[in-house]
């Protein structure tokens, strides 16, 4: 392994060290907790469509799945938190298996088409089952309490969530330069090559896709509980497509990709609010314009130009 | 006993009878060629014994074992290897970590201790990234170890492949053309690295258009033409047959 692999770990570990005490106000210390959440969503996202070459459009479907558990079983049946963030994970895991398994044994990109479906199907149903979700206006989330001590105000979340982030960026090095992370790769370098050494295919792709839905239920949870509050628009069709340009822009198969990804388009939409009304077609322009000049994502195409690998 | 053992192999796509009724043994420990015109369903017959293509008739058997409609990682288990005519190289990757996809099933693959860098993982990636600079130097390309595969060329990749095959510790290789589209130098090295391939101890199967190479090479040839066997024998024997001079010369003399 290089002995460079973990350098950007350590900047990123510093920049989140530092970075609760420059920020001028509350209200940058809460776009930071969001940038944080959504960078460990496009990680896991990331090893899918990136490293994997799987595309999901549903991935918000899954984060739907955990902030629901988080919000509906702890106040409705009394779950411990924790409890009920295990549960969302785990039905977020099975439905991804179950939808994976099938889809992945046949040839080509059907994962799009069926995740694309499901995301929709899961929206809808948190937006029907109103005795129980709220319906369209969300529903509120209890507090969490971490060993006897409440998480209530945003510095305690800061660090919760940039110790989730640090983890999320160490664990995703090491599984990427592994015997599993190199199987991911060469199967979207070449499906036949690597099955003709050995790689069961089906089930690399079908554990991928359940990793990061897990990941992403997860990430729900955090956010319903930080939040406070969830509605059925966190689980819609658009917030899918908006992780998948985070991973698309920041730089497919790129881990320090994902985190700029998620932190330029956690930004962007704020550092816009001032065109008013036009901020969609500003943002749309600034995607385009990403799209021609720099194809292969912000990071990749850097590091290139600036002549070292990531 | 044959290593392997192909009996009335047939496959057609739709009314294209691709291979049709091939049967023919392999002893272990020998190079034997495929040769045939182009579309004589040489890299079908590849295709059909490594597993990507089922067939419609027939029996394959590895020690004596039937392996037809197994997947291509099934076989892989059962140390069979090969290499592709139209290059299958993960560009998304740099070139020695290529050669490591090969030792696949010979790692520790579990997911959670990956992620969580065990050291016993580690100990043993170090390992295989030597044993992959290895390899590299064995085939040839020990310029090449720390390259990206992208930046390779065509000919140097050509090797790689034989790398990442040989990776897999296999008993059997599948060569699809490691000749094709080299220039006469590397050809002599090509020729050269099988038959180094083949004195330790892998048994070869070969589907090359040098004459020169396959006749030099070959402990006995397997002609194809229209996916059908037309001959089978040393290469003096195949030199000689009339029908392969036929097929060859396109003359029905």
């Amino acid at each position: 392994m290089p002995k460079n692999v973990y350098r950007g770990l350590y900047l990123v570990i510093a920049i989140l060290l530092v970075l609760p005490h420059v920020l001028p106000n509350s209200y940058y210390l809460d776009l930071a907790v969001r940038m944080a959440i959504n960078a460990v969503i496009v990680l896991g996202l990331n090893l899918l469509i990136g490293f994997a070459g799987q595309i999901s459009l549903g991935h918000a479907g899954f984060l739907g799945i955990g902030a629901y558990a988080s919000a509906v079983l702890p106040t409705h049946f009394g779950w411990h938190p924790l409890a009920a963030m295990g549960a969302g994970a785990l039905a977020a895991g099975l439905l991804a298996a179950l939808v994976a398994r099938p889809i992945f044994k046949l040839k080509g990109n059907y994962l799009a088409m069926a995740t694309l479906g499901l995301g929709i199907i899961i929206s809808i149903a948190l937006r029907n089952e109103a005795q129980w979700t709220g319906g369209p206006d969300g529903m509120p989330v209890p507090s969490m309490g971490l060993f006897g001590f409440e998480l209530s105000n945003d510095r305690q979340w800061y660090w919760v969530v940039a110790l989730l982030l640090s983890v999320s960026v160490w664990a995703s090095l090491n599984l990427i330069d592994s015997p599993f992370g190199r199987a991911l790769r060469a199967l979207h370098g070449s499906e036949v090559a690597s099955q003709v050494v050995g790689v069961d295919i089906v089930r690399y792709k079908v554990a991928i896709f359940v990793l990061s839905a897990v990941f992403a239920s997860l990430m729900g949870s955090i956010t319903a509980h930080y939040v406070g509050f969830v509605s059925p628009n966190y689980a819609d069709f658009f917030h899918s497509i908006e992780l998948v340009t985070m991973v698309v822009i920041g730089g497919m198969a790129s881990v320090y990709g994902s985190l700029v990804g998620a932190v330029l388009l956690t930004a962007l939409p704020q550092a816009l609010a001032t065109f008013e009304g036009w901020e969609t077609v500003v943002f749309g322009a600034i995607l385009m314009l990403c799209m021609i000049f720099l194809p292969k994502g912000l990071v990749p195409t850097l590091a290139a130009k600036f002549g070292k690998g990531e | 006993m044959s290593m392997l053992e192909v009996k009335d192999l047939s496959i057609h796509f739709g009314g294209v009878k691709a291979v049709q009724n091939v049967s023919f043994a392999i002893d272990p420990g020998i190079v034997y060629s495929v040769i045939g015109p182009n579309g004589a369903g040489k890299t079908t017959l590849f295709n059909l014994i490594t597993g990507v293509y089922k067939p419609s008739a027939g029996e394959i058997r590895l020690d004596g074992e039937a392996i037809h409609g197994r997947s291509p990682n099934e076989l892989a288990r059962r140390g069979v290897a090969r290499t592709f005519q139209n290059l299958q190289i993960c560009m998304n990757m740099s070139a020695r970590e290529n050669v490591m996809v090969g030792a696949h099933l010979r790692l520790d693959r579990n997911l959670l201790k990956a992620a969580l860098h065990l050291p016993g993982l580690r100990k043993r990636d170090a390992e295989l990234r030597d044993e992959a600079a290895e390899l590299m130097r064995f085939v040839g390309l020990e310029q090449y170890v720390e390259a990206r595969a992208d930046a390779m060329s065509y000919g140097l990749l050509k090797r790689l492949e034989i790398a990442r095959a040989l990776a897999m510790k296999p008993r059997l290789i599948f060569l699809d053309e490691p000749a094709a589209g080299l220039n006469p130098k590397e050809t002599i090295e090509v020729d050269q690295l099988v038959r180094k391939i083949a004195d330790a101890g892998v048994t070869v199967v070969l589907v090359e258009h040098d004459m020169k190479m396959v006749m030099n090479l070959s402990d006995r040839i397997l002609v194809l033409n229209y996916g059908k066997k037309l001959a089978e024998g040393t290469g003096e024997e195949i030199r000689r047959n009339p029908d392969v001079i036929a097929a060859y010369l396109g003359a029905h003399a």
